[in-house]
């Protein structure tokens, strides 16, 4: 017999209660995130630090007519809500995976794709808050002039930009043993951000690299988030939205089959 | 030639599954691994509502292949697995069922209410978190997080987390591991009390004790095959029987009562082997102890041959001499 409150937290109505099990997955795993002070310090810690060591220390300087500053005021955002997608994700769902927690919440009724967008949007959430830190920082002590308009540009491609990464994080997490997880990760994410000109103005980076850049997903939503603040380099900007969602789709299709591989040997 | 022993047991599980709806069911189901491992072949299972089943075997046997197909996290490659008549790999048939399973780690930086508070919000008619702090024991450790738990209360949780949306099925992998005494009998009176609303509960366990303090049935697997189903005095009967050399029983007659008797004795062991329902004899230094089928008649013999017999004791033969006897001759 189950006793039942006066006021039900859970409603009987299937769609009602299909989204607030999207809500309360979604809310405790950024809770989760947050309280793992591992996780959130570093991943907001990182690009922040970043930027108060090389932004604030080239106030003033430009680059190719380019304020530095300004410039990586976008290329950190971007560096932040990739590093929390894989880190979040990538690294996240590969120790779920390896635990046993995976399989318990997939023996349970809940909506797989529930446990997916929660993850999803702690990370576009974790990348907002860098964002907005990166952002706040800029322009207080940086000497960095942002719009209201380019602000919320930023945080839009961060949202968007959170997606490709999260697809990326979830063949990590197919494919990566959770104890070498975090080391494999940091081995992708540091060297393809560099050569996407995430970590000072591209156009500092040797030929040959800028010539590679287009082959990285980072450096696409790099473009797209220097766009905001009139930085990008002249390229149609769809050209960047379709690579990401190739990748996108890419990195889905892999984990995809990688799954199934997995289910299908013992 | 595979000896698989079919007690009433399974013949009439067979003729109910045609019958009436089964709270969870494997038919004639096969999984077939791609690296070519056969995990199950061919088995039939049934598990009836308010019955608590003990599912038994050897590592490998392919007790948790079993499982998780009930569970819905992977597909038979031939046959059926059906649970409350519909497919469990569905989201929405796994709303009458809770799982508690072996994690190496669960979201540490949760609260306990937390964790319970979103495994009830995935069923339409979960017990309310004050009913489920109480039956798993956790009270005064709701707002803890998970990692600042000790493994006992670890383990606690996770089997309130098998409660917490009251479903009518309940799977339990080694529920009680890592459990002192006192914590696993009261977990074993909560099972208990589950199958008394009416539940169905399937236990996987290798503490052979706990399956046969818990277990209305006990379903022993080996090499992907059922080799032995009935209930814990059933399974034992059938062993005696195997492990009867040569003589194939026909179980469908009445049940031997076999038990095995201890005593101090001047007696010679070809004297008592030739005693009235006597199957084996083992001598020691100190004692001689007796499997016989017909104990009364064996005492009666035995107590009339030797009248200083000293030291007699007489019990059942354990289920783990059963299990071993069952799986090693496979």
């Amino acid at each position: 017999m189950s006793t039942k409150a006066l006021s039900l937290p859970y409603s009987y109505s299937r769609t009602n209660r299909i989204f607030s099990i999207f809500l309360r997955e979604t809310r405790y795993e950024f809770v989760r995130a947050m309280r793992t002070k591992a996780f959130s310090l570093s991943v907001i810690g990182f690009p922040v630090m970043f930027y108060l060591l090389f932004g604030i220390m080239n106030r003033g300087q430009t680059v190719h007519g380019q304020m530095v500053a300004k410039y990586l005021v976008a290329s950190y955002a971007a560096f932040g809500v990739v590093g929390s997608a894989l880190f979040g994700i990538g690294v996240g769902l590969a120790g779920e995976r390896s635990s046993g927690w995976l399989e318990l919440k997939r023996a349970s009724p809940m909506p797989p794709l529930a446990y997916l967008v929660a993850k999803c949007v702690s990370a576009v959430a974790f990348g907002l808050i860098i964002a907005s830190i990166l952002c706040l920082i800029g322009t207080t002590a940086a000497g960095v002039h942002l719009s209201a308009l380019e602000y919320l540009g930023i945080c839009g491609i961060s949202v968007i930009g959170g997606v490709p990464f999260a697809c990326m994080g979830l063949l990590l997490a197919m494919l990566l043993p959770a104890n070498s997880a975090p080391g494999i990760v940091n081995l992708i994410y540091l060297p393809m951000s560099y050569c996407s000109g995430l970590w000072m103005p591209i156009s500092l980076l040797p030929k040959w690299i800028q010539h590679a850049a287009p082959w990285l997903p980072t450096y696409h939503l790099s473009q797209l988030m220097l766009r905001v603040i009139g930085y990008a380099q002249p390229a149609d900007a769809m050209r960047h939205v379709v690579a990401l969602l190739g990748f996108a789709m890419l990195f889905l299709g892999a984990a995809w089959i990688a799954f199934a591989r997995s289910e299908a040997d013992a | 030639m595979n000896t698989v022993l079919e007690t009433d047991d399974m013949i009439a599980e067979k003729e109910r599954f045609q019958a009436k709806p089964a709270a969870a069911s494997l038919h004639e189901v096969t999984k077939r691994y791609s690296n070519g491992v056969v995990a199950l072949d061919r088995v039939s299972l049934e598990l009836q509502t308010g019955e608590i089943v003990a599912l038994l075997g050897p590592n490998g046997a392919g007790k948790s292949t079993a499982v998780k197909l009930m569970m819905g996290l992977t597909s038979p490659t031939g046959g059926e697995v059906r649970v409350f008549r519909g497919d469990p790999r569905l989201a929405g048939n796994r709303m009458r069922t809770g799982v508690m399973l072996q994690v190496g780690r669960a979201p540490e930086m949760l609260r306990v209410r937390e964790h319970i508070d979103i495994m009830r919000g995935y069923y339409p008619r979960p017990l309310s978190l004050a009913e489920v702090v109480r039956i798993a024991g956790l009270e005064g450790i709701e707002k803890r997080m998970f990692g600042q738990l000790s493994g006992g209360q670890k383990q606690r949780v996770l089997f309130a987390l098998a409660l917490a949306g009251d479903p009518d099925l309940i799977f339990l992998d080694e529920p009680t591991v890592g459990l002192d005494i006192e914590a696993r009998r009261k977990l074993w009176a909560e099972i208990r009390s589950l199958r008394s609303r009416g539940k169905t509960v399937l236990l996987t366990t290798h503490y052979l004790e706990e399956a046969d303090a818990l277990a209305d049935r006990i379903i022993v697997l080996s090499k992907g095959r059922v080799i032995c189903a009935g209930t814990p005095a059933e399974v034992r009967a059938a062993a005696n029987a195997k492990s009867d050399s040569g003589n194939q029983h026909d179980s469908r007659s009445a049940l031997p009562n076999i038990k095995l008797l201890s005593f101090q004795t001047s007696l010679l062991r070809e004297q008592i082997m030739n005693l009235a329902g006597v199957q084996k004899v083992e001598a020691s230094d100190s004692s001689v102890t007796v499997t016989t089928s017909a104990p009364e008649s064996t005492l009666r013999e035995l107590l009339a041959l030797d009248t200083e017999l000293r030291g007699l004791d007489v019990r059942s033969p354990a289920l783990e001499d059963a299990f071993l006897a069952l799986t090693n001759k496979e």
